[in-house]
């Protein structure tokens, strides 16, 4: 008996102006699954995130989060009912320290409702969060001031502040760009380990090798429509995906 | 001698541990260095009233003034650190002003019931008008707040509503001198007090977030529409009861109140002061106010006076005169010679 899905997307579109961005796009995720988005530069990945997160307003189609209609719901609400996102450009606080980064999601309703907790206590596990997503407290790093902080570690503040949120799915929109391949190496343990404790990953990848040791299940994405679904291997068999988004991969680097 | 063979080297006191707020007092000495600035400027504030003898009723009236806009100041420096520039602080102080005008003029109630209900209702009309442009950014925000105590003076100048160009008078005084004063002071040092605490908080870590970065803020699952709306009725307070509270010491409520002084006053007392702390607010709104007032006799042109000092402050010490003083008092500087 196939499982209720957790997310599901039925006929989103999104223009900007004369581009539509997204188009009719279904997809179904199931609870736990991991699902990777690839596709050219441009091709609706990141409009999709945004359809999905209610950061932008889809003009049709719709998006159900456990049965429920979310396609109109203020994007805060959103993540309030337990879908996480980072965003492609990392965004911190950067006139506050690291650590209180996270006092943020740590104080939304959400969180503050789920995870019992006293004045000050937040500070604490703020500085927990950020060692498990590789900051290391021996070295001051989580004390520092945010604007101060390597691009890679600016990502991976994303990725806490997504973790602070206690979500149920936690889609990612290309959390390795920027990165060195030693933080990538050390961020997809505790992807795998998110996958394992039965989160649902939606992952937005432009390094597909990294991608594919996470994910399930790909959806390939080329000028706002689905061209292939399926398991990491079969997908990249498909000649349509090699030719719009290995095509492009190779015109990019000409 | 500064030389190109030495370097200016600024080294922290000893005093002041490395970690945030937290100090490691050792002696007498130490606790009079980190006390002593704030008791010599509360005591001479507190001072101040008990010398109507030396000083006159004029400047105790000056020092009234200077409250007043002291808290229009800490009004204005809450908003900014929510990322919201008022350029109409005026909006709130006049809505206190008219607000309790208007209840003791139609209900006859006392100053004592007025000031609190004018205070809360003033500030609760205020966020009722500011809500909707709420959304925008920067400023756009910047204008609206600019463009709303003057489209009010407008309406009542030409409705003739609220006592219309001539104003509410003849409004129930406040017990005059001395206890006055005090309770205005215990108000300012309350509200800058507290203030300070809530930006420290993690409620107010999520109001500074807000003016970082609101997109972040709105992923973490937090309503800043809602959260912006709390901070502009929590910042209203404090100028709506400035406007309630001058408003008996004069006896009158009229369109002045909305006037333009009262929302660029504030603004470069924060400006001249330093942004953030309350007590840049408080340090610029007590250099600005009696300057103003001994500029008098120079009339108009004391405006001119008074643009130049913030023209001067603008480009000279944009950290404002709080910060670049704390730095001093915190660090020494000394010349080494280069390796």
């Amino acid at each position: 008996m196939p499982k209720e899905p957790i997310l599901e997307i039925a006929g989103i579109t999104k223009h900007f102006g004369g581009i539509t961005a997204v188009d009719g796009l279904d997809l179904e995720v199931q609870p736990g699954e991991a699902v990777g988005i690839i596709g050219p530069n441009g091709s609706g990945k990141s409009t999709l995130v945004n359809l999905i997160t209610g950061f932008i307003r889809a003009d049709d189609g719709r998006v159900i989060f456990k049965g429920k209609n979310i396609t109109r719901t203020p994007a805060h609400k959103i993540a309030s009912n337990g879908i996480a996102r980072s965003f492609q450009m990392a965004r911190p606080f950067g006139t506050l320290p690291a650590y209180k980064n996270l006092i943020v999601p740590l104080s939304s309703p959400r969180v503050a409702r789920r995870r019992s907790g006293r004045y000050g206590d937040r500070d604490e596990m703020a500085v927990h969060l950020l060692e498990d997503v590789g900051f290391e407290r021996e070295s001051q790093i989580p004390y520092k001031s945010a604007a101060e902080l390597p691009h890679g570690y600016l990502k991976r503040l994303e990725l806490g502040r997504c973790l602070a949120m206690d979500p149920e799915v936690m889609i990612l929109d290309e959390l390795f760009s920027g990165m060195s391949m030693s933080e990538v190496a050390g961020a997809l343990p505790i992807l795998e380990q998110l996958r394992d404790d039965g989160i649902t990953l939606i992952m937005v990848e432009h390094r597909l090798r990294e991608l594919f040791r996470v994910v399930d299940k790909v959806i390939v994405l080329d000028f706002g429509r689905k061209i292939a679904e399926g398991s990491p291997e079969e997908v990249m068999k498909e000649p349509e995906v090699k030719e719009a988004y290995l095509g492009a991969e190779a015109e990019e680097h000409a | 001698m500064p030389s190109d063979q030495t370097r200016r080297e600024r080294i922290d006191r000893g005093i002041k541990a490395r970690t945030d707020d937290v100090f490691a007092v050792s002696s007498w000495r130490n606790i009079l260095y980190l006390t002593l600035p704030r008791a010599v400027a509360i005591i001479a504030l507190l001072s101040f009233p008990l010398l109507r003898i030396f000083v006159g009723a004029y400047w105790q009236n000056v020092l009234l003034i200077t409250l007043a806009v002291s808290l229009t100041a800490l009004s204005w420096n809450l908003l900014s650190s929510v990322g919201l520039v008022s350029l109409g602080q005026a909006l709130f102080y006049g809505a206190g002003a008219y607000t309790t005008g208007y209840i003791s003029q139609h209900l006859g109630l006392s100053p004592f019931l007025t000031i609190p209900l004018g205070t809360v209702g003033g500030a609760a009309i205020c966020t009722l008008l500011l809500y909707p442009v709420l959304r925008l950014r920067g400023i756009y925000f910047a204008l609206v707040t600019f463009a709303m105590p003057l489209l009010f003076i407008r309406v009542i100048d030409a409705t003739k509503i609220l006592g219309g160009a001539e104003g509410m008078t003849g409004l129930p005084a406040l017990p005059s001198g001395a206890p006055e004063l005090y309770a205005l002071i215990a108000v300012t040092l309350g509200v800058a007090y507290g203030l300070q605490r809530l930006m420290d908080s993690d409620y107010g870590l999520v109001l500074q977030a807000i003016k970082d970065n609101d997109r972040s803020v709105i992923a973490s699952g937090i309503n800043i529409q809602w959260m912006k709306a709390q901070a502009v009725f929590m910042a209203a307070l404090p100028a709506t009861f400035a406007g309630t509270f001058v408003t008996h010491h004069y006896q009158f409520a009229g369109i002045s109140t909305l006037g333009l002084e009262n929302s660029i006053l504030p603004l470069t007392a924060v400006i001249v002061g330093g942004a953030g702390p309350s007590a840049g607010a408080l340090v610029g709104a007590f250099l600005l106010v009696p300057l103003s007032e001994a500029l008098r006799a120079f009339g108009t042109l004391r405006v001119v006076v008074y643009s130049v000092v913030l023209v001067v402050f603008v480009v000279g010490l944009p950290e404002g005169i709080f910060h670049f003083a704390k730095r001093k008092y915190q660090q020494f500087e000394r010349r080494v010679d280069l390796e």
